[in-house]
């Protein structure tokens, strides 16, 4: 199962054009919704007035080379292993879901344009990477869902409860499970219910993508963002109105470590 | 001077809302960060302030210590022990504090940073 690829069989019936239409039109609608979203919560012009505000504090002055070089460094370690979320379990569950889904979405595209058809070969690397990413995508969720969410780990919520905010992350999840058992049962031949996973699998992806403006979607992108202003602005000695380090002597306090936010 | 989150920096740790001896510090339905549910019940312990890991949460000053402009920022930096302050007035005027985190150890799982003679 792992090595075939499920749009194949797929496009005995549904043919590629509609495919790659439907792949052209998600990212539409990715666009359509964060633009929408900037516009109408006004959080673009927030953090671009806040950091226009704090440069004002600036100490010194960020050279090209040095910007350049602060955003790399950011890019690779701040957003590429997303260390705002410190160390632990909720770093690790991030960086599976994260990378698995990013390859799932790639794979999906290498896929439906360049290996579905009539006259296309297969490829085993891609289809097993769309399996892969898919598997880490739930692996990173559920962990994420059952157990890591805060207002369920840190308020003491049961974990059957369910808010707006699960929308991005329930949406994910569905895509990827449907996804799995949608390639399983039609590579088994249960033609019933690879129909009824591949409805499941559409209609995920549809409340995933077309659920932008409400969901957390976009916090991809401005996670980063966020990140790369963030450091740009310890660099520039603005520090968002921060103090600096301290500068003190070794010794200077017990600096315990804080437990888990779990004392409900 | 009750508190508030930076809602671009916060990643719903947590960990105010652990803190919190009010229990105000609560993690939003839609975006799932956190936010003062009822700054009028704001004790002004600042706890929930020094333990953010994001730096997100800020302090709104009263309108006679510091009005509009003003800011009251925390840094943790929990590898040296100390817990750095900045006011910062609306003339421009800055005070930067420095004070040792003087939180006792406790808890079988806190592993300590540093041996100090009071805490061998
Ligand atoms: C394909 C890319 C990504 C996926 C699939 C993804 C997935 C997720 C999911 C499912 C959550 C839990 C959201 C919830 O509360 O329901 C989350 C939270 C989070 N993600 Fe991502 N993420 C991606 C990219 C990034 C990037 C690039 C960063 C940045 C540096 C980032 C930083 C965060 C942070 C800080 C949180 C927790 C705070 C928050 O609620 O925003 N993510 N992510
Ligand atoms: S300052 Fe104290 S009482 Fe006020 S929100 Fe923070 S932890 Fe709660
Ligand atoms: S401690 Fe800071 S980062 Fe954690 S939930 Fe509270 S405001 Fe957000």
């Amino acid at each position: 199962m792992l090595e075939t690829n499920p749009f194949s069989l797929l496009s005995e019936v549904v043919p590629t054009v509609v495919m790659q239409v439907f792949i052209i039109a998600m990212v539409l609608l990715i666009a359509f919704g964060t633009i929408i979203q900037m516009i109408h919560h006004k959080n673009l012009t927030y953090f671009f007035n806040n950091a226009k505000k704090a440069k004002l504090q600036a100490t010194r002055e960020v050279g090209a080379a040095e910007k350049a070089k602060i955003i790399a460094k950011t890019t690779v370690y701040d957003i590429g292993t997303t260390s705002e979320l410190g160390f632990g379990k909720r770093r690790l569950a991030h960086v599976l879901g994260m990378y698995g889904t990013i390859i799932f979405w790639i794979a999906s595209a290498m896929l439906v344009f360049c290996y579905t058809g009539a006259d296309k070969t297969s490829s085993t690397l891609w289809s097993m990477l769309w399996h892969v990413g898919a598997i880490l995508t739930c692996v990173g969720g559920f962990w994420f869902w059952f157990f890591l969410r805060v207002d369920v780990s840190a308020e003491a919520h049961p974990w059957y409860r369910i808010i707006k905010a699960d929308l991005f992350v329930l949406a994910l999840l569905a895509c990827s499970t449907f996804g799995l058992a949608w390639s399983y049962t039609q590579f088994n031949g249960h033609v019933g219910l690879s129909f009824l996973f591949f409805a499941l699998f559409v209609v995920s992806n549809l409340v995933l993508f077309g659920g932008v403006y409400w969901s957390k979607f976009a916090h991809m992108f401005y996670k980063p963002g966020a990140a790369i202003q963030k450091n740009l602005a310890e660099a520039d000695g603005s520090r968002d109105n921060l103090p600096p380090p301290a500068d003190a002597p070794e010794q200077f306090g017990l600096g315990i470590k804080r437990e888990e936010p779990k004392h409900y | 001077m009750s508190t508030f989150v930076y809602m671009t920096r916060c990643d719903g740790c947590g960990h105010c809302v652990d803190i919190c001896p009010s229990d105000i510090m609560h993690i939003d339905e839609n975006i799932r960060r956190a936010k003062n549910i009822e700054p009028n019940f704001c004790w002004e312990c600042y706890s929930c302030v020094k333990a953010c890991p994001n730096h997100a949460i800020d302090v709104r000053g009263y309108a006679d210590f510091a009005p509009m402009g003003h800011s009251v920022r925390v840094r943790r930096e929990e590898e040296k022990g100390t817990i750095s302050w900045k006011i910062k007035f609306r003339n421009g005027t800055t005070k930067d504090f420095v004070s040792p985190i003087t939180t006792k150890p406790w808890g079988k799982k806190i592993k300590m940073i540093i041996e100090t003679p009071l805490n061998k």
